[in-house]
């Protein structure tokens, strides 16, 4: 009697309760409302954008009025794959990010070596905060100032005068150099930390067994490491792929997929569309093979 | 699991669905595909303003002083006819051949590589001259071209011209060039330092040079090439690319090339020119004896114009000789408005931009639109179109 009594006087605490109730024994239901607003918003901006994109790429435009005419056509994908200046932009674009990874990779290990195990711990949160200042300054602003330091007569000439040899001017290796200094830190912080997480047991006892450094190296530091330098490679390679601005500006003459994608954009939407699904693929592709490393799980 | 995966592909189908539905509305582009303008009339005498104008311009045409308070010549047209000014910027022709098309627009400073699109598709309405008294103190040589008039019927205001000069560095190329031959046939001795512009557009200037070296090709207007024609072009591009250093499409871009030496020489704007000289780069600019491209922008009406009579208020307000004169200098070209030659703040401003100067512009191939009917009217063959030439500059680059 009590009990009613209460639940009646206090009405809308009595249909929380019941709700809570209903939910507790429907525990699929409860997921469901959980998970509905993100997954739309997954489903419809991210995916749906994407979705977009894709059937965009089958479309044609008038080539007079550049007027996008919705006519089902594979003509777009048949170019990308029969123009030879598309093919070789790809392929181009591809070995920029391959070779922007290696040398992330090659510089990042021993700066977080040194940050990770080397530098007394009181120095190290410091150090890894000097890495990320960088990442603090306009993207725009890095790489104006890379611009003077490649110049004629800038910096990289001046310092490298003395060997009787001049900097590499603008071009790709001036776009490489550029974009590897872009997103080092992105390749040095997994790294770090997996230096930082690597037990200090282990090193001894490969030293006990009577591993040189070198073979402490190879056999326990470097497989360990490999997973978030997988991860690491997964930053600098995507955001490499898709970068147009730092080729525009050091990169001399040279074109990637996303300068590509920038002088169809307003002629011919559908080619850019078409254009602009080679990165999704390469790095779709690229993450797959990155799993069987492990990386995804240590990002 | 099953719910949230019919969600998604519910919310996958509805935006499919809406994406197409939205495509099947507009489908007006594909009649217009020579120069057979549909049939719009342009107004006979003005009403009443109507209290606001949209415009659609190139960056530096309508500044209403909050770039610099210095530089305002839209605040005292808003209190002299009661018309708003809301300008938006274009970074590009094709940009603005869009917004166009949205019908929300009044008036558009279009380049001839625009405006000929916009008369086609009927997206620009014919110009009652009588309407912009300032109208006949315009240079002659303005009046009635290729791209602001079709069939004796013209199109628009011109608003100022400029011609693409040829920049070089007097102290590293010796002895001084004569001829756009010093960034084709000569390239290779400027090896990695030349520069070109970054547009499809540019490879008028590559036939502009083979109408003068290969008569046999018979060029005769580098915005109409036939196929032939083309392919020489794109070939010499494709050769002049080897010594390319760099391509420029932001003219801040090349003053600092020609200011550090990446650049030695290529082509150029009298206004980038004149940058480099203030901050110190030792170069000249010059037309070449081949003559050379240029561009002619001219102040069109949109078809579908909301406020017709502030639009031709602007038109007459743009091209009067003391406005003329402001913008002209603030955007380093040659005025459109002969009288605007003595308002200006520098007395030999129009003489440094050849502005009243016939010869001139004689050998001036002002930018146009590549369409498939030859623009010099030639019948038995078809000409390449724009959009070939925004394929072939691509592979141009490489």
């Amino acid at each position: 009697m009590t009990v009613v009594a209460q639940t009646a006087g206090r009405r809308p605490e009595g249909v929380v309760r019941r709700l809570a109730g209903f939910l507790h024994r429907r525990p699929r239901l409860r997921l469901a409302l959980l998970l509905t607003a993100p997954l739309l918003w997954l489903a419809v901006l991210y995916l749906g954008s994407l979705t977009v994109l894709f059937v965009s790429a089958f479309w044609t435009t008038n080539s007079f009025t550049s007027e996008v005419v919705k006519v089902w056509s594979t003509d777009n994908f048949q170019a990308l794959f029969t123009t030879p200046v598309y093919r070789q932009v790809i392929l181009r674009s591809v070995g920029v990010a391959l070779a922007v990874t290696a040398l992330c990779a090659v510089i990042a290990f021993p700066v977080a070596f040194y940050t990770a195990r080397v530098a007394r711990p009181r120095w190290r949160p410091l150090l890894v905060v000097a890495i990320l200042t960088p990442l603090w300054a306009s993207y725009l602003v890095k790489v104006y100032a890379w611009r003077l330091i490649l110049s004629q007569g800038g910096l990289a000439d001046w310092m490298l005068e003395p060997f009787g040899i001049g900097g590499p001017g603008f071009g790709l290796p001036a776009a490489v150099l550029t974009l590897t200094y872009l997103w080092l830190p992105y390749m040095i912080l997994p790294v770090h930390t997996a230096l930082g997480q690597l037990p200090a047991h282990l090193l001894d006892a490969s030293a006990d067994l009577g591993a040189r450094p070198g073979r402490t190296f190879r056999s326990v530091v470097v497989p360990m490491v490999l997973p978030s330098l997988a991860a690491g490679s997964i930053f600098t390679f995507s955001l490499s792929l898709g970068d147009y601005i730092t080729v525009q500006i050091v990169g001399g003459k040279t074109q990637l997929i996303g300068n590509l994608v920038y002088s169809n954009i307003e002629l011919n939407l559908p080619m850019a569309a078409a254009l602009g699904t080679v990165p999704v693929v390469v790095i779709v592709l690229y993450l797959l093979a990155m799993r069987r490393t492990g990386a995804l799980s240590s990002l | 699991m099953r719910l949230t995966r019919t969600l998604q592909v519910a919310a996958a189908a509805a935006l499919l669905l809406a994406a197409t539905a939205c495509g099947s509305s507009d489908s007006g582009g594909d009649a217009a595909t020579g120069l057979n303008p549909p049939d719009i009339k342009a107004p006979t005498k003005l009403g009443k303003t109507e209290g606001a104008v949209n415009l659609i311009a190139w960056a530096g045409y309508v500044e209403d002083g909050s770039n610099d308070p210095k530089v305002d010549w839209v605040s005292d047209f808003e209190k002299q006819t009661g018309c708003q000014v809301n300008p938006k910027v274009a970074a590009s022709s094709d940009e603005m051949v869009k917004l166009m098309k949205t019908g929300e627009y009044d008036a558009v400073s279009a380049s001839g590589d625009a405006s000929l699109r916009l008369i086609a598709s009927g997206d620009a309405a014919p110009v009652n001259t009588d309407l912009v008294p300032n109208y006949k103190d315009v240079f002659p040589d303005l009046k009635m071209q290729a791209w602001n008039s079709v069939k004796g019927k013209a199109y628009g205001i011109p608003h100022g011209r400029g011609a693409n000069l040829l920049m070089y560095n007097t102290q590293k190329v010796t002895p001084a060039p004569t001829s756009w031959a010093a960034v084709f046939d000569d390239a290779a001795r400027y090896k990695g330092h030349v520069t070109a512009y970054d547009s499809p557009i540019y490879i008028a200037d590559a036939a502009l040079y083979l109408k003068a070296t290969k008569p046999e090709l018979g060029i005769k207007d580098p915005y109409a090439l036939d196929q032939k024609q083309f392919d020489a072009a794109v070939a010499l591009l494709k050769k002049q690319n080897a010594d390319v250093g760099e391509y420029w499409g932001d003219y801040l871009k090349e003053v600092s090339a020609f200011k550090s030496g990446d650049s030695v020489v290529g082509t150029t704007w009298q206004v980038i020119a004149n940058l480099a000289t203030d901050e110190g780069a030792k170069v000249k600019a010059f037309v070449p004896e081949e003559g050379s491209t240029g561009w002619s922008d001219t102040w069109m009406v949109s078809a579908k114009a909301k406020h017709p009579n502030c639009a031709y208020k602007w038109l007459d307000w743009i091209v009067s000789p003391k406005v003329n004169a402001q913008v002209a200098e603030y955007f380093g070209e040659a005025p459109a408005n002969a009288k605007a030659c003595d308002m200006t703040s520098d007395k030999s401003f129009c003489t440094t931009y050849h502005a009243g100067d016939t010869a001139y512009w004689k050998n001036v191939a002002f930018w146009n639109t590549p369409i498939e009917q030859c623009l010099d009217g030639r019948t038995d063959v078809k000409c390449v179109p724009y959009a070939k030439w925004v394929q072939a500059w691509t592979e141009i680059k490489g």
